[in-house]
């Protein structure tokens, strides 16, 4: 039973983070304060939903490199709804709207690649492309901002509340735990429903899943379609944390993200892949990033490490992979 | 007299300028085991795509099933009457588990939302009691022996109440052992009155299991028989329409040293102990039957499964051969059995299928490709082998199988080996194509080169070959080398013992 | 023989087509001398850059890392000339050695590519989108985000200047084409390349070593960033961490429209020349009607969704033609 665990692709990266962590800790024991795990949790709220979503479209053996454009489209609907109708507005009905539209255009894309047939890396770069720039022509690429009072209190809502040295206020935020719901739908999705199990069949080989009688607009429309729905909440998301909307904030995210979900275990020619792992996957990227901030060390460094870890885990991967089939093909010839 | 429970009548398929079908009847009873014989081409995939409805037939075609004449059968309406097909690829998916393989279709074709694991095992389980047999539930279907992912893929037929099977050249990669074992559960299939149709061109397997054997041939149903009264080259001149004759082989004398020797040479799982010579200007056949390491043991020789222990001697002198490119540059070459995959780039040209092997010879002294050496070299190869192509631009897979052997063998020549080995020359290659590859094989060797000719046929290793060595599991087991006086039979009852 | 000069033919039918367009659009001022010129010292930057992109894509991968790369040999280059000849004016020696250190770069990443897809198995988009993110956070650690300006004369020449009337970004963008075309075309390693983009594993069978063939096209395709970096540093007299970032759609669009296959194995320089010709008239063409910048990167989108439909179509077509 322990072998079982342990030789599982996800506790490598659990213990990774804890390696991390341990040192960063002896560092700056400031790294383990409930504030700063709290902390961590929140500002990669973003990312994290991000990541449920692109993990079902790998999952799939399809990629998303547009659902930043969709996000930036359906943040910019909102903002504009809120500066004129705040008033008369709630949070539910933000998030909706944000996540109808995004569904919609995450739609578009799933259409594209299936009627079309152009593969996905080149039909969500093609989308990427047009939604972005239509959304500047149409916003000439203004900030919004000065959203309506409670719309700014309910980011503030936490779910419970603690004191710090300074008299300051933490806590779990109520947008965290935005994200642990998503997280348990996605492990749902995946795992209990026969809509999941077929994600994963589509990965595994498109032609048997068609033999088999799927129906594979069907499963491209729900993929990227959530993929779109998480774009929209994400947008809401973020709309929250920095109270305002601006065309490129949102700019080279479709990395980290891919880069969490790839790390999390995930194989980005389909098939394999899970919400444990892409969870662990955008916690190794956060400790890493938050690590890097505690000890002090520069901002502009951060890319570089994430992408050198990233190289590290593939090439470890791969290594990995290439151990196991070797030792496969004597075993079964024997 | 059991009932019918399929009957096509008066079946055509027209594509624009080629017949697929021309009014074939085919029926198959309850319970019955029914193989369905032809070549390649012989529209054997055009009729089990109508039957499982991927297909439709032109207009005129019925189709009865348990005695009810359908209007249409389209896909889903073959699923719901109970027919299932297993194609060749056995269409899993190959990171989902046993137990999923089995049962997901049918929880997909009854609807349901929310994945019940035990019941899945329940499922599965139930399909597996079925035909007594079992599997590793939890292990993904890519880590488990293709025999038993055969298994997997009839576990999924029985998931549902399957009235017939068909399954698509289903003993193409399986051992002897696990061919067996299929057999059996198709038996205890028979005995719980379900269908099953064979589609194969392993002419003794055929025999050996089917109720009935329906020959069809270029697009005709040539009749239906009973496999009591078949063999072999009855058989093949149904399937072909011409009697396959060997010409009889001038047998020369090998002399002088062997260009090739191999000391016990082994690799784990795959060959152990295997030791003969090849000499220049021999053909050395080497037969067994499928599983016995043959093409493994030659991919040793290729550079491509290098051996544990042993040795290798070439020319006198040992050589360690442990890539592809080394291979070469000994002057080896290698004619692949599986041809699409391994042995053509098949939506290339055929100037660059030709020319791949010998590019570097080609170039002038700027490293760069003279137009002339290369067309020059491209002729010669269609002249000698007489390859027949619309144009050097074309792709090669608008060749038939006669002619795309040919080129494969022409590149290879194209090298000036010393060692050429072959391995299933002439499979899925029509009778007059054979014979012109076999003749192009003999006079390559009366040109020196030495041949070895590893072959599933057992007549056509014994009529081409020098010396014959038969392997069983990865061992040499016999050498026959005083070829005039042993017959056919003695090589194929060796072989059969093997079994 | 046929089938390739088609695809070739159509091109230039669609040069006409959108040639007639922009006149339409703009009337004969299109084709003023000044406004062939400036198009002229745009398009080779793209230009080299789709050739570093197409490479891979005949060997049905892709390289995400262009852009990074290309940015990060650029400010090497910056940084030398900078450090060593801050002020300006003239200097060969350090210009050359600046670009040998570019080039240099280059070729390291283009060989880290390589061996992460060649020897480690990787696929190309994992193994592009790691280097890019690892080259263009080398690119910030560099730069600090700031941009590094002013280079030598020797250096603005490249990217600004004319020899016998042509400009010197077109010459060499010519020549890379020229190379890269024989090399497809008249060289062993040009075959080896479109057989392996069609079936690795006949390729492999036939003796061909797949490994080495890989590291090569990767490494071209890096050297022709350092190339691309040139060029560009040199038209803005400065370098930056994130310069390029939208050409790397134009780089597919440009492969794809060209004639390249998505799928490996088919594609000519000839035919990307053509295309890239097409899209910098229609940029250019919009630009002087009116069009902002950004519809046009909507338009580009449309554009690639446009050619690979079409090409979908004629495929099809085909196929039917000769099945049975």
């Amino acid at each position: 039973m322990i072998k079982k665990i342990t030789s599982r692709y996800e506790f490598l990266v659990f213990m990774v983070i804890l390696i991390f962590s341990i040192i960063i800790g002896l560092i700056n024991p400031n790294f383990f304060s409930l504030e700063n795990i709290l902390d961590i949790l929140q500002n990669n709220t973003l990312t994290g939903i991000f990541a449920i979503g692109m993990l079902i479209v790998v999952i799939s053996g399809g990629i998303d490199l547009s659902f930043t454009a969709i996000a930036t489209i359906t943040g910019y609907t909102v903002a504009v709804l809120l500066l004129s109708h705040g008033s008369q507005l709630n949070i539910f009905v933000v998030f909706l709207i944000a996540a109808v539209m995004g569904t919609i255009l995450g739609m578009v894309n799933a259409s594209i690649i299936y009627f079309f047939k152009i593969p996905p890396i080149i039909a969500t770069i093609a989308t990427q492309n047009i939604y972005y720039g239509l959304l500047v022509v149409i916003t000439q690429g203004k900030w919004l901002y000065g959203f309506p009072s409670w719309f700014g209190a309910f980011v503030k809502i936490k779910i419970f509340s603690l004191v710090n040295a300074n008299d300051v206020k933490y806590g779990l935020s109520i947008v965290t735990v935005i994200w642990f719901a998503f997280i348990f739908l996605g492990w749902f999705i995946l795992r209990k429903t026969v809509l999941g199990r077929s994600i994963y069949a589509l990965g595994g080989s498109e032609a048997s899943a068609q033999r088999a009688g799927f129906n594979i607009l069907r499963l491209q429309l729900f993929v990227y379609g959530f993929m779109g729905l998480m774009a929209g909440i994400g947008s809401v998301i973020q709309a929250l944390l920095v109270q305002t909307v601006a065309p490129n904030s949102l700019v080279g995210k479709e990395l980290d993200v891919i880069a969490a979900v790839v790390l999390g275990g995930a194989s980005l020619t389909g098939g394999v892949g899970t919400v444990l792992g892409t969870v662990l996957g955008v916690l190794l990227l956060a400790v890493m990033s938050n690590g890097l901030t505690l000890m002090h060390v520069p901002s502009y460094w951060y890319k570089v490490v994430t992408g050198f870890v990233i190289l590290v885990s593939v090439a470890a991967g791969a290594w990995r992979k290439r151990a196991i089939s070797n030792k496969k093909v004597i075993i079964e010839a024997e | 007299m059991a009932d019918l429970f399929l009957k096509l009548s008066n079946v055509s398929k027209h594509y624009t300028g080629v017949t697929a079908l021309d009014q074939v009847d085919f029926e198959i009873y309850q319970g019955e085991i029914h193989c369905l014989v032809g070549e390649n081409g012989s529209g054997k995939s055009t009729l089990i795509k109508i039957i499982s409805g991927t297909v439709q037939p032109d207009d005129g075609a019925t189709i009865e099933v348990e005695g009810h004449v359908l209007h249409d059968l389209h896909a889903i309406d073959s699923i719901h009457k109970g027919i299932d097909i297993i194609y060749q690829d056995l269409s899993l998916f190959p990171n989902l588990t046993v137990m999923e393989n089995i049962a997901l279709r049918r929880y997909v074709a009854e609807g349901k939302r929310l994945v019940n694991w035990g019941e899945l095992k329940k499922i599965a389980t139930k399909a597996m009691a079925r035909i007594d047999v079992s599997l590793p539930l939890e292990a993904l279907a890519a880590d488990i022996p293709i025999g038993d992912q055969q298994l997997v893929a009839i576990c999924r037929a029985l998931t549902r109440d399957v009235k017939l099977v068909i399954m698509d050249e289903p003993t193409a990669s399986l051992t002897k052992k696990e061919v067996d074992s299929l057999f059996s559960v198709v038996l205890d299939m028979k005995s719980k009155g379900i269908s099953t149709m064979f589609v194969s061109h392993k002419l003794n397997e055929v025999l050996e299991i089917a109720d009935r054997v329906s020959v069809i041939r270029d697009g005709k149903m040539v009749g239906i028989y009973n496999p009591k009264e078949l063999d072999d080259e009855k058989l093949t001149h149904l399937m072909t329409g011409k009697k396959l004759e060997y010409t009889p082989f001038a047998r020369t004398q090998v002399a002088g040293e062997p260009i090739l020797e191999l000391r016990d040479l082994s690799r784990r799982g795959l060959f152990h102990d295997v030791s003969f010579k090849l000499f220049p200007g021999e053909i050395l056949g080497i037969t067994g039957l499928l599983g016995s390491g043959r093409t493994e043991l030659a991919l040793a020789l290729f550079g491509v499964n290098i051996p544990d222990s042993g040795e290798i001697f070439f020319e006198g002198v040992p050589t360690k051969i442990d890539s592809i490119q080394k291979a070469v540059e000994l002057g080896i070459a290698f004619v692949p059995e599986d041809r699409l995959v391994q042995g053509l780039i098949m939506n290339q040209s055929v100037s660059k299928n030709l020319t791949v092997t010998t590019l570097d010879d080609l170039v002038n002294r700027f490293k760069l490709l003279d137009r002339k050496m290369v067309k020059g070299r491209i002729d010669k190869s269609v002249k000698d082998l007489s390859i027949k192509i619309p144009s050097l631009d074309s792709p090669v897979q608008t060749l038939s199988g006669g002619n795309q052997q040919r080129v494969v063998l022409a590149k290879w020549i194209a090298t000036n080996p010393k060692v050429l080995i072959l391995d299933g020359p002439t499979i899925g290659i029509d009778v007059a194509a054979k014979h012109a590859i076999h003749q192009i094989i003999r006079d390559l060797a009366a040109h020196g080169i030495a041949i070895l000719l590893i072959s599933d046929e057992v007549p056509e290793v014994y009529n081409n070959a020098n010396r014959v060595l038969i392997m069983h599991k990865g061992r040499l087991v016999k050498e026959f080398d005083e070829m005039d006086s042993t017959t056919m039979d003695e090589i194929q009852e060796t072989v059969n013992l093997t079994a | 023989m046929f089938r390739k000069n088609s695809e070739i033919l159509v091109l230039i039918l669609v040069l006409a087509g959108v040639l007639g367009l922009m006149l339409a659009l703009n009337g004969p001022s299109f084709f003023k001398l000044g406004n062939v010129q400036s198009m002229s010292f745009q398009m080779p930057e793209l230009g080299v850059l789709s050739l570093a992109m197409m490479i891979t894509m005949l060997t049905s991968g892709i390289n995400l890392s262009i852009i990074a790369s290309t940015n990060l040999s650029g400010i090497v280059m910056a940084l030398i000339m900078t450090k060593l000849a801050p002020d300006a004016g003239s200097a060969p020696g350090v210009v050359l050695l600046a670009l040998l250190a570019g080039v240099l770069v280059s070729a390291v990443i283009g060989l880290l590519n390589g061996w992460l897809i060649a020897y480690l198995d990787i696929s190309p988009i994992l193994a592009t989108l790691g280097t890019m993110i690892t080259v263009s956070g080398l690119a910030i650690v560099f730069t600090r985000g700031y941009v590094i300006s002013g280079f030598p004369k020797e250096m603005l020449f490249i990217g600004n200047g004319m020899i016998l009337g042509i400009p010197v970004p077109l010459l060499i963008f010519l020549a890379c084409a020229g190379i890269l075309a024989l090399i497809l075309g008249r060289m062993p390693l040009g075959t080896r390349i479109y057989l392996y983009g069609s079936n690795p594993t006949a390729t492999f069978y036939s003796g061909v070593n797949n490994k080495a063939v890989l590291m090569r096209v990767y490494l071209i395709s890096g050297l022709l960033t350092s190339v691309t970096a040139m060029i560009m540093i040199s038209r803005f007299n400065s370098a930056k961490a994130d310069y390029g970032e939208s050409y790397l759609l134009l780089t597919i669009l440009a492969s794809v429209l060209g004639g390249v296959s998505a799928a490996g194995g088919f594609g000519r320089v000839s035919g990307l020349v053509v295309a890239l010709v097409i899209l910098q008239i229609i940029s250019s063409g919009l630009n002087l009607f009116g069009v902002s910048a950004f519809m046009t990167v909507a338009l580009w989108g449309i554009v690639l969704i446009f050619v690979m439909v079409v090409k979908h179509m004629l495929e099809q077509r085909a196929i039917r033609s000769v099945a049975r």
